[in-house]
């Protein structure tokens, strides 16, 4: 948006000052993101720039709150770093255990979202689908009931069922999870379906192929991109999810926003930055990803940016 | 249909015109069925195979999601605390207070206890004491007339002891068995459906004659918060909307290659953890945090004034501000981005001021994803827990936290329930305004 010549002194003025007022919103929405990555090296247990710090004095920054990460809960963390100190830190170290948890749960309500997802969303891209609208204002219910709400609702119904007895593992949290990642599966991989030619099957059932062959071979390839993103969407979903994990998950549940949420709300430590700024690495890899997935598609579907 | 033989023959459609037939409707596929028929079928074929492929999902959606919330909404008038006792290990329920009940029914509400109600009285507690129930029965009068659990509590260790009349027993025990308020609230209790806690959830109660009264002015809370959840859920919008239209304004009008990039400051936030954006405000608010040090530190605050930015409303407007800000910008941009600059441009030319073409030809045009973006960011900030929970300190509670309060820490889950639901019905609302003014078919994340 170049300023055009014959702008006045006034419009001017104007332009550089919107910009700069743009600037600072920018500021404001990266600023608290990118803060706390300085701070989790903070050789001090304070959350603010000390004067070494400021000074870029390698003596102010230290790794010691990521070493706390992995010393937290072991058994025997002043030993030696052997074999021995890495296996005690891999089965009890507090956050590596969270981490397992939180994977393993993200794991298969990601697998169980993303399959019933996508397949729903193929039958509602249809245009023949019955009640295609209601239909999909319960299918993204999740996302818009507030969280609360399904906590309180999910404890309710596991206490009756007593899910806790069924001797499956994440059994709960899993279900949930994956309820809360489907709105997502749904978004992403309609979009992909919008303005999808229905020929291209027809041709291909005429020449002989089978619904599963025309899947794997035609709508396959050109949803996948959503599918990918919409099964990330789902992951961080799940990954990212605290309330329901308080409400309904067992004590031996713990999963990294549970305790971060635990770390917060007891004794705020430079740790948590530490955690934080491990989470905004896995945030920026995943942006990336969906944005490469994202422009894939548009080639792929033939929609060229403007 | 003036000609038949005008009509196309598709040979992949194995149509066939009866050649001599004239009368309408004749027209039959290659096996002899009538063509509006074979149509009809294999149009409900398609349709429940397109429903086949939605089924599995819908029948997951109704199990893990609209279930138990139906489980929720049953609880907020159902409560079974004062009529049967369930044990927690065998699952066996037992009706209590049957004597009692039977009491209530035979007399009309506002009849002075007599020696029959207090012997009935006596046998409900005598059960509840064998069971181990006398606590959660008195919880639930305690719902209704705090300071009622001790009292059930301690007749159920005294009751052996009690001799007849019964009536001056329990007066003995403790004067405040003979309070109306106290029988007016077994009686409510007597039935498992009540309106009680929805009542209770909007500041008003039953008194003695059973007329509906507003509580005490001391103890009106929930009207309050939610009224408070309202006024800070809009001013969270206006403000979204406030930073969201310039620099959607900007990211539209840019070339793709800037704006795509510009555009990762919008998609970082939205893919950050919420409780590392919320852990961030809390590192940039706290009185020894990054803002206050660095106002210090520039000399504009002295260092015994330093701002209290966090544990109150600032902490969480300011934060849920910067998490919803892209669910602003978001859809802001996507309406921006295909408006035509040359309707601007036109109206500069033929002597609009900027301000004018701005205000009469560009901002009417973004209406609709102002329209789109309020109301989402005001959907998701009504209900919004961890933020205020972790920012927000007495006074910047929205009515979330006072649910899981209700749910943890008080366990009255009924009246938990009852503010869910009438928090969701207004959730459902503004989602069935949403689907009818955008549409959930143009939600579209990043």
């Amino acid at each position: 948006m170049a300023l055009p010549k014959h702008a006045s002194p006034l419009e001017r003025a104007w332009h550089y000052t919107y910009l700069v007022i743009c600037g600072l919103i920018f500021l404001f929405l990266i600023a608290p993101i990118l803060v706390v990555i300085p701070l989790s090296f903070n050789v001090e247990p304070y959350f603010t720039f000390t004067e070494k710090m400021l000074k870029l004095d390698p003596t102010g920054y230290s790794l010691r709150w990521y070493d706390l990460l992995l010393t937290f809960g072991m058994e025997n963390p002043e030993a030696p770093r052997t074999a021995s100190w890495w296996a005690d830190a891999w089965n009890n170290a507090a956050w590596i255990r969270a981490a397992k948890n939180s994977l393993i749960v993200g794991f298969f309500a990601t697998i169980l979202a993303t399959l019933l997802g996508t397949v729903a969303a193929l039958g509602l891209s249809r245009p023949e689908m019955p009640g295609r609208r209601v239909i999909m204002a319960i299918l993204i219910s999740p996302m818009i009931v507030p969280i609360i709400i399904v906590a309180t609702g999910l404890f309710f119904f596991y206490s009756s069922i007593r899910i806790q007895d069924w001797g499956v593992p994440y059994l709960g949290l899993i279900l949930a999870h994956a309820t809360l990642g489907i709105p997502f599966v749904i978004i992403t991989v309609t979009a992909t379906l919008v303005g999808f030619d229905h020929s291209l099957t027809r041709a291909a059932a005429n020449l002989g192929a089978d619904p599963v062959t025309i899947f794997r071979r035609i709508q396959m390839p050109l949803i996948l991109p959503g599918v990918i993103s919409g099964a990330l969407f789902a992951f961080v979903t799940s990954f990212d999810e605290v309330v329901v994990v308080l409400f309904v998950g067992g004590l031996d549940e713990q999963t990294i926003p549970r305790q971060m949420w635990n770390g917060i709300r007891e004794q705020i430590s430079p740790a948590i930055l530490s955690v934080a700024t491990i989470l905004v690495a896995i945030s920026i890899l995943l942006l990336t990803t969906v944005e490469l997935l994202r422009r894939r598609s548009e080639r792929l579907r033939g929609v060229t940016p403007r | 249909m003036s000609d038949r033989n005008e009509i196309p023959v598709d040979p992949h459609v194995a149509v066939v015109a009866t050649a001599t037939g004239v009368i309408d409707g004749d027209l039959t596929t290659a096996d002899g069925r009538p063509l509006k028929k074979a149509l009809q079928s294999a149009n409900a074929v398609r349709r429940r195979r397109a429903f086949y492929l939605v089924a599995p999902l819908l029948v997951f959606i109704l199990v893990t999601f609209i279930f138990p919330i139906g489980q929720m909404l049953h609880r907020s008038f159902y409560n079974e605390g004062f009529t049967v006792h369930e044990d927690v290990t065998t699952g066996v329920r037992t009706p209590i207070m049957t004597d009692l009940t039977a009491w209530f029914e035979a007399h009309p509400r506002g009849t002075e206890p007599d020696e029959a109600a207090f012997v009935a009285l006596r046998n409900g507690i005598a059960q509840l004491d064998e069971l181990k129930a006398a606590g959660s029965a008195g919880t639930r009068i305690n719902y209704i007339r705090s300071g009622s659990r001790s009292m059930f509590t301690k007749a159920g260790r005294k009751w052996d002891k009690m001799e007849p009349p019964y009536k001056e027993a329990f007066l003995e025990l403790d004067e405040e068995w003979g309070d109306p308020e106290l029988w007016s609230a077994m009686r409510s209790a007597s039935h498992s459906y009540t309106l009680d806690f929805y009542l209770a959830a909007v500041d008003l109660a039953r008194d003695v004659e059973g007329q509906v009264v507003a509580v005490d002015v001391k103890r009106q809370v929930y009207v309050k918060l939610f009224i408070r959840t309202l006024i800070l859920s809009v001013l969270i919008t206006f403000l979204t909307f406030i930073l969201a239209y310039p620099i959607a304004h900007l990211l539209a009008t840019l070339p793709l290659r800037y704006s795509n990039l510009l555009m990762i400051f919008v998609l970082l936030p939205f893919w950050t953890s919420l409780l590392v954006r919320t852990t961030s405000w809390m590192v940039l608010l706290q009185s020894q945090g990054v803002v206050n040090d660095a106002l210090v530190a520039t000399g504009l605050l002295s260092d015994e004034n330093r701002l209290q930015m966090m544990y109150n409303q600032i902490g969480t407007v300011v934060a849920m501000t910067h998490i919803l800000l892209p669910f602003m910008v978001l859809p802001l941009y996507s309406v921006m981005r295909p408006i035509d600059p040359s309707y601007v441009r036109a109206a500069r030319s033929l002597g609009a001021t900027s301000w004018t073409a701005f205000r009469r030809i560009y901002f009417p045009q973004t209406v609709p994803g102002i329209g789109a973006g309020a109301l989402l960011v005001f959907i998701l900030a009504v209900g919004y827990y961890i933020t205020p929970a972790l920012v927000g300190g007495a006074d910047g509670q929205l009515i979330s936290n006072l649910i899981a309060f209700h749910m943890q820490k008080s366990l009255n889950w009924s009246l938990a329930a009852a503010l869910a639901s009438i928090l969701l019905a207004g959730v459902l609302v503004l989602y069935w305004l949403y689907d009818k003014l955008v549409g959930i078919d143009n939600l579209k994340l990043g």
